[in-house]
């Protein structure tokens, strides 16, 4: 008999199933991966397992947990599951806690419903716990609460509440999605630590994740189980079809084609860029600190780095949308100065962004005519409706939509489309140099190609230049010419496509590569190449803003800050470039 | 928080000033009565209240004897200072007011969080109609309908206050005064209580095996009490409104009571002073208010 044993496991809002007819079994001690894109119901499969779907889910077939039936029973006795047998850790832990209780009263509760443990016992138990997550100063963290951690140690105090009974089966919904790549990886390595003879139902969209992790993989599609089997088998010879799109467009930072240099004139150059604002107490934060980059005609430059690295700082301030403290910014010969409302009109006009939300970057009010053509009312006022709606419609072709849309809102889109509009907007004023922050981090991997691909169309038709900001190395090293990597508002190394990914000069660098997850079961994953986690950018840490995590780091890292130096074919910013060997 | 003190002075001034002006704009005097007095003795009076002198003389007067803590003499209660009048109605008002708001939080946050937990029901729908037949009858409708019903018909509880002892007289007159306020509470906790309810961390809660009790006493209480929190303020003010009506209506000798004669007696200190009394008050409990919320919502403390 197997630990877990789901049966035509079907949900239903009204007519809808969302889960259509799953069957699946885990074994005790086994770890199986649930894999599909956003909709495809795995996180409903979860939700279900547990009795945690809202009251109007309608559910049918059979949950088998040890033997017992667990589907459409009541509360009381679904109770004695969760915690004990089952523990569940879920996506965004800031919203998955509590803001107003400190962490260790809602570990504390755990353990005293279910009379686990009582009083100083409890608290005991609790620390234990998490210290056993990592948590750095456990009986400090205790009082603590979840708005004072960071991502990272949230999502320990998540999997330290779903651990402290000691389950016999995880469920982990998508548990590191919110997480910087680094953190990412440390979170996967303590599941795996801590895991011991549990079984794990490991959720993602991810393929990288599971690739190495999972024995058995589960595929979703729109709510129907489409494969399962043995990970290494799905992986070398998939038989569903979606299975095979998922593998296709699943990109890997470890292998494959990079793009040559582009070898053409800069159109746009950052001198010592610096951008600093005050945080909610007042401290001066430095978001972007002497940034020096250029970017040539035609040239995909990607802007890499972790959260707080300041890239999207770095770029809102090249548009105008922040100040900057310090450096200038040439285009075309001219300074780019001000604020982007006192810009000139040819300024604003050849300069265009793209967000990474793209539903909450339209307007709901508008409907895609009018955002799409918009660009097209403020800088060609003379044109007349018809020839501006003729445009749009063309715009919109080029993006792969067609006139059909014009009339639809932003939220009757899919998350791809609605990209897609952004991309119009952003493209209808044929401008020279694009800028996408995180365009496609929030887009299903079979769309992410499909957006990518537009993007790389519209610069080969126009010799567009494009900025592309992200923290993803297997995208950036499918669509750029150029890599910047960005730590703490520094820049760090900057190369080409073909030197960053076939040698990383930087230790950050080569801890970005490692940290990205492989989709492919072959490769065993390495373990967290970082410690620790991004130091605040109120005080940095003293000489190279890197040494506290590197494992390279000698007394002058702490000393002397690391100016960009030219080794090789990149530009680097590291004492110990030329010493250190991070070939492998 | 210093700041937020010192923030309210401006305010409290500008209630002052517009109280001031307003009072003296209303036509007729203090002394205005339908026995005419002769021109001279009228002049005396005025000259000795120094009602004669230009306005701003009379505000300068009037604040410097504010900063020294006096609010002058009662134009009608002859042999009375301002401060003696509300030293004797307002324990009165206060009485009631805190039993109002006591019976309002108590009545209003369980029919609010009992309708939010059985929502749909018919229980939810007895609660959510009551509530609305509250917030949509006025307290002077309320008030002697109240009366009429319990005192006279069936002679439960004493229509009146004078002559009466102990706890039954005040029965009426505080409910009649939590009625609306139990009504927008127990809406108020409801709406925000399903909020909180449907947040993430209380599907965590349930995925930790908590059981609805745990969950709603241990994670959803606190949070769902921060509408009803804020509402305090406007409550506040609202009940104190409430007793200038109720008192009247029961015939309560408290500052309500004194706050109306006062108006239509043309009392200008006295109406003034009572104006001032209540906006420090209302002022200095919506900062009592901000307090309590960031003590409920540490991520407010810490700013």
């Amino acid at each position: 008999m197997s630990l877990l044993e789901v049966n035509d496991l079907t949900v239903q809002y009204g007519n809808n199933a969302v889960v259509d007819t799953v069957s699946f079994t885990v074994d005790r001690g086994e770890s199986v991966g649930i894999v599909g894109e956003s909709g495809s119901g795995k996180t409903q499969t979860a939700l279900s397992l547990l009795g945690l779907l809202p009251r109007n889910a309608k559910m049918t077939g059979s949950v088998r947990f040890d033997g017992e039936e667990l589907l459409n029973r009541g509360e009381n006795h679904l109770d004695g599951f969760r915690a004990q047998r089952i523990g569940i850790i879920f996506q965004s832990p800031m919203q998955a806690l509590n803001p107003y209780l400190r962490i260790g009263k809602q570990l504390r509760q755990i353990l005293l419903q279910h009379k686990i443990a009582t009083g100083n016992d409890a608290d005991a138990k609790v620390n234990q716990m998490l210290d056993r997550v990592g948590l750095p100063d456990p009986e400090r963290q205790f009082l603590a609460f979840p708005h004072e951690l960071s991502g990272g140690m949230r999502q320990r105090v998540m999997i330290a509440s779903a651990l402290i009974c000691a389950p016999d089966l995880l469920i982990a919904d998508e548990p590191t999605t919110a997480l910087d790549v680094t953190v990412q990886a440390q979170i996967l390595d303590l599941l795996e630590e801590l895991r011991d003879d549990m079984a794990l139902l490991l959720i993602t969209h991810d393929l990288g994740i599971v690739a190495g992790r999972c024995e058995r993989l589960l595929v979703f599609q729109a709510g129907k189980l489409v494969e399962a089997g043995a990970t290494v088998a799905v992986f070398a010879s998939p038989r569903n079809e979606h299975t095979k799109r998922l593998l296709a467009a699943a990109l890997r930072a470890d292998r494959g084609e990079v793009l040559a240099p582009a070898d053409a004139k800069t159109v746009l150059g950052v001198e010592g860029a610096t951008v600093s604002y005050r945080d909610s107490h007042n401290a001066r934060l430095q978001a972007v600190v002497g940034v020096d980059l250029s970017l040539r005609e035609a040239e995909t430059l990607a802007i890499v780095g972790e959260s707080g690295s300041g890239k999207s700082s770095l770029v809102r301030a090249i548009l105008g949308l922040i100040p900057m403290q310090g450096g200038r910014v040439v285009y075309a010969g001219e300074p780019l100065e001000g604020p982007v409302e006192l810009r000139a009109a040819a300024q604003r006009r050849d300069l265009q962004l793209v967000f990474q939300d793209p539903v909450s970057a339209l307007n709901p009010q508008m409907r895609v005519q009018t955002i799409v053509g918009e660009p097209l009312l403020v800088h060609e006022s003379t044109m007349t409706a018809e020839s501006r709606k003729d445009q749009v419609i063309t715009m919109l072709q080029k993006v792969g939509l067609d006139e059909s849309y014009l009339r639809s809102y932003p939220h009757q889109l899919s998350g791809g489309q609605a990209q897609r509009v952004a991309i119009a907007r952003a493209l209808i004023l044929k401008p020279k140099i694009l800028i996408c922050d995180e365009a496609v981090a929030a887009i299903d991997s079979a769309v992410r190609e499909q957006i990518l691909d537009l993007l790389r169309m519209a610069q080969h038709e126009s010799g567009l230049s494009i900025i592309f900001i992200s923290h993803d190395l297997a995208v950036v090293r499918s669509i750029s010419h150029r890599v910047a990597v960005m730590y703490l508002g520094r820049l760090v190394e900057v190369a080409n496509s073909e030197n960053l990914f076939a040698l990383p000069r930087h230790p950050y660098t080569k801890a970005l590569l490692d940290a990205s997850p492989v989709p492919d079961p072959l490769v065993a994953p390495v373990a967290a190449p970082l410690k620790g986690e991004i130091p605040s950018s109120v005080s940095p840490p003293s000489g190279c803003v890197f040494h506290p995590r590197c494992q390279y780091a000698e007394n002058i890292c702490s000393e002397r800050r690391p100016e960009l130096r030219q080794i090789g074919g990149a530009r680097v910013a590291c004492h110990r470039a030329e010493e250190i060997d991070l070939s492998s | 928080m210093l700041l937020r003190l010192l923030g309210a002075i401006p305010t409290l001034l500008l209630v002052i000033v517009l109280a001031f002006l307003m009072v003296h704009a209303a036509p007729g005097g203090p002394f205005d009565d339908e026995r005419v007095l002769p021109t001279d003795v009228a002049a005396n009076i005025q000259a000795a209240y120094h009602l004669d002198e230009p306005l701003p003389q009379q505000f300068t007067r009037y604040m410097a004897g504010l900063l020294r803590g006096d609010l002058g003499p009662s134009y009608r209660y002859r042999d009375y200072t301002v401060s003696e009048l509300i030293g004797s109605g307002f324990p009165i008002s206060l009485q009631l007011g805190a039993l109002a708001m006591a019976l309002a939080l108590l009545v209003g946050i369980s029919s609010g969080t009992v309708a939010a937990l059985k929502q749909g029901s018919m229980l939810d729908r007895v609660v959510m109609s009551f509530a609305m037949t509250g917030i949509s009858i006025p307290v002077f409708v309320v008030a002697p309908v109240l009366v009429l019903l319990l005192a006279v018909k069936l002679q439960w509880l004493p229509a009146g206050w004078s002559g009466e002892s102990g706890f039954a007289k005040f029965v009426l007159p505080v409910i009649t005064l939590a009625l609306p306020q139990i009504a927008y509470i127990a809406r108020l906790t409801r709406a925000s209580m399903i909020d909180v309810l449907g947040c993430d961390f209380i599907r965590t809660a349930r995925s930790q095996g908590l059981g609805s009790k745990a969950i709603i006493r241990v994670h959803a209480l606190k949070p769902a009490m921060l509408p009803v929190l804020s509402y305090m303020g406007p409550a506040i003010a609202a009940i104190l409104t409430g007793t200038v009506v109720v008192e009247e209506v029961f015939g309560i000798p408290g500052l309500g009571q004194f706050f109306v004669r006062g108006a239509l007696n043309r009392d200008y200190t006295l109406v003034l002073g009572i104006v001032i009394f209540y906006a420090a008050l209302i002022i200095s409990l919506n900062l009592v208010v901000d307090i309590l919320y960031g003590f409920i919502d540490p991520r407010v403390r810490q700013r």
